[in-house]
């Protein structure tokens, strides 16, 4: 341990997300405004689903009044349980699967969804407890969900998914749209 | 002396004269001095001639043999039409008092010195397969390969055929073999098999010069034989017993030993004489021998090792059939290692692995290899510190100690002490908010720090998902600048931590990231002990 040359610390701020995962987008979803998810696939396939930063939760200094798992009568992501290397039991959502609803402290609620096919894994019982996680860390320890795309999909599942770049695009054109002219 | 009883002399009267070798009639009747088959079978072929000749007419075998011939002509004739009844009989007759003829003579001592006819029961495995030739071609082969090895044990193997054939010629001899004892049953017949080895062992043994023959020697002979000729031999099975023979994906012919040998413990008698002559019909060639295949039993060599660089993985990295990095730890102690044993393959197995960017110091991790089919085997202690220096000075990537021979068994303790050892760490830590020395002190008076760490994301895809309870025994830290320290780390094996220092999206609880109250992130990790006291270090 003697090759440190880190002078520039704040500029060369290191990320695990960098390190180890590809961002990935779904702008609009279902054709509400910016409710945009961010995707966070991992080199080893493995998928985590997270707010984009651009997602209404995420703006004016809106706080959370509560987060529900139970998406239907019959089904809640909280029984979700997977057993084994396989992880033999997990639910098995698609693009549009509702993960949970989130409800801000101004009674608006928000539908979180998959965004890909996979195997649900586990969801973040964390910010149950703590609302503001989602706020504070959106992108790590404020995470919804975590889905294991097939092994055979794990390549095209991103197809459907906006690059980083393309997101950006389509936010910049977003706040032109939206700027009054002066 | 043959080991014979006057009760054994009609069935060795009716096994020679359907064809059966000398030493195939020794195995129906049930010989098991092994001496007896190790004389050459002429010799034994002679003095069973001499055996049924004593008391009966020396030449009683003839008309026994042309008695058949005549019903089997007879019964051949009986589908022919009325008028060409009589031509073929009288030419029977003629052919048999052709051959009969010089029998009356010196036929009897001629028979003797002629090359006697391929058996129809061992196809020749039991005759010129089974002598000096044959085990003098086997050991040329064997000291080709330059094996070192101090016992060998033969394996054979035979063409399912011969259980078909060994079938037929059991049904023939069947009421003769009862008679002369209530006791015998067709496991009682010597397998060829056993015959086989009993000569041949001892032959190659000598040819080789120096070894000994031991039933569970490390160092096996296998030498395998075809008969094409008679491969169709087993073919009516397929269709009288079907369920024993599935067609499987591995399998070249679904007419396997086993299969065959389950059908016929099936089949019932009168079937099988339906589809199958008895006794066999004469082939007219041997078996031919394939390729003989030498291996010795596996070596395990056992050391630690030391990894120094952040850009080699410890097994070869493949991903989609693509390599990554290009050498890993296991190569480049297996290169030397395989050379001197002169080894055709390896498996490589270690107490934990650290990823591909993390470095192993101190004394350096336990790993056993398990060496497949060496050459050579018994390396003394200055060849072993040799091999060791040859490893060493091939890379300055990793380097290698207390590299040793060691027990099959003994390679267990090394997965033994996998989870509740300890091991020690040295990290560097970055942190967001700028730190003082004083601000990371109390890190150094944590002690046995119980963390909650779900399987990280980062193997999720391969470990099942489960929280599982780790201790941090102690921690140490040393401060660097207003960013970075060191954090030294005795924890229980098998605690992730790279994810312990970055919290893995609040998954390992708790994290270093909490307990500094900032976000923390992990720049270098290197292993500096791995405290499993196996394998037994060797003073210099």
């Amino acid at each position: 341990m003697d090759c440190l040359e880190q002078k520039d610390t704040e500029a060369t701020a290191p990320s695990v997300i960098d390190r180890y995962y590809t961002r990935w987008y779904r702008a609009d979803m279902k054709g509400n405004p910016c409710e945009d998810h961010c995707i966070l696939q991992h080199s080893n396939r493995l998928c985590v689903i997270t707010l984009a930063e651009t997602h209404p939760i995420l703006q004016d200094g809106r706080s959370i009044k509560s987060i529900n798992y139970q998406i239907s009568d019959g089904c809640s992501r909280l029984n979700n349980k997977v057993s084994g290397k396989s992880k033999r039991g997990g639910q098995f959502v698609t693009d549009f699967a509702p993960l949970c609803r989130i409800t801000c402290t101004d009674e608006t609620e928000y539908t979180i969804y998959s965004c890909i096919r996979g195997r649900l894994l586990e969801v973040n019982e964390s910010i149950l407890k703590t609302p503001s996680l989602l706020l504070k860390k959106p992108f790590t320890d404020g995470y919804i969900a975590v889905i294991l795309p097939k092994f055979d999909e794990s390549k095209t599942i991103t197809e459907n998914l906006l690059s980083r770049e393309e997101f950006e695009s389509i936010v910049s054109k977003r706040s032109v749209a939206e700027s009054p002219p002066s | 002396m043959l080991p014979l009883k006057e009760k054994d002399k009609p069935v060795v009267q009716k096994l020679l004269s359907a064809g059966c070798c000398a030493r195939c009639v020794l195995r129906f009747c049930c010989v098991s001095v092994q001496a007896a088959y190790r004389k050459p079978h002429q010799e034994t072929l002679k003095e069973l001639q001499a055996f049924i000749g004593n008391t009966e007419n020396g030449k009683s075998q003839d008309p026994v043999a042309a008695d058949s011939t005549e019903e089997n002509n007879k019964s051949h004739d009986a589908t022919v039409p009325e008028p060409a009844d009589d031509p073929p009989s009288k030419r029977a007759k003629l052919e048999l008092s052709g051959t009969e003829a010089p029998s009356e003579g010196d036929a009897a001592e001629q028979k003797l010195t002629e090359e006697p006819s391929v058996c129809v029961v061992c196809l020749g495995i039991l005759q010129e397969l089974c002598g000096t030739t044959q085990a003098v071609k086997i050991a040329e082969k064997v000291k080709a390969e330059k094996y070192e090895f101090e016992t060998l044990v033969l394996s054979v193997s035979l063409p399912a055929q011969l259980c078909v054939r060994e079938h037929s010629c059991w049904l023939h001899v069947k009421k003769e073999l009862r008679e002369k004892s209530m006791a015998v049953d067709k496991d009682d017949v010597v397998q060829v098999k056993e015959a086989f080895k009993w000569v041949l062992q001892g032959l190659v043994a000598k040819e080789i010069g120096g070894v000994a023959v031991v039933a569970r020697s490390l160092f096996e002979i296998s030498v395998g034989f075809t008969h094409k000729e008679t491969d169709a031999d087993c073919h009516f099975l397929a269709t009288a017993c079907a369920d024993c023979f599935r067609p499987t994906k591995n399998k070249q012919s679904v007419f396997t030993r086993m299969a065959v040998v389950k059908a016929l413990e099936k089949i019932s008698d009168t079937k099988f004489l339906t589809h199958f002559a008895c006794p066999p019909a004469k082939p007219t060639s041997s078996c031919s021998s394939q390729d003989v295949q030498c291996l010795h039993q596996c070596v395990f060599v056992a050391g630690r090792y030391n990894k120094y660089s952040r850009s080699l993985p410890q097994t070869p990295w493949v991903i989609d059939g693509e390599r990554r990095m290009e050498s890993s730890v296991e190569e480049l102690i297996a290169e030397s290692v395989l050379s001197s044993f002169r080894s055709e393959g390896f498996n490589f197995s270690s107490s934990g692995r650290e990823d591909v960017d993390v470095r192993t110091l101190g004394t350096g991790r336990p790993f056993a290899m398990e060496l497949l089919n060496p050459h050579r085997c018994n390396l003394s202690r200055a060849e072993m510190k040799l091999l060791q220096e040859t490893i060493n000075n091939s890379s300055d990537k990793i380097k290698v100690r207390d590299l040793q021979i060691v027990s099959r068994e003994a390679m267990g303790k090394m997965k033994e002490g996998e989870e509740d050892k300890t091991k020690s760490y040295t990290a560097l830590i970055w942190t967001l908010k700028p730190i003082q020395s004083d601000d990371i002190a109390f890190i150094n008076d944590i002690k046995d720090l119980t963390l909650d760490q779900k399987t990280p994301l980062r193997v999720l895809h391969r470990r099942a998902l489960a929280v599982r309870p780790r201790v941090v025994h102690s921690m140490k830290t040393r401060f660097l600048d207003s960013h970075h320290f060191y954090l030294e780390m005795r924890t229980q094996a098998g605690t992730y931590i790279k994810e312990f220092v970055h919290g893995d999206f609040g998954r390992t609880k708790p994290n270093l990231c909490e307990l500094l109250n900032t976000d923390t992130d992990i720049l270098e990790l290197d292993v500096e002990s791995v405290d499993v006291d196996w394998p037994p270090s060797i003073p210099e």
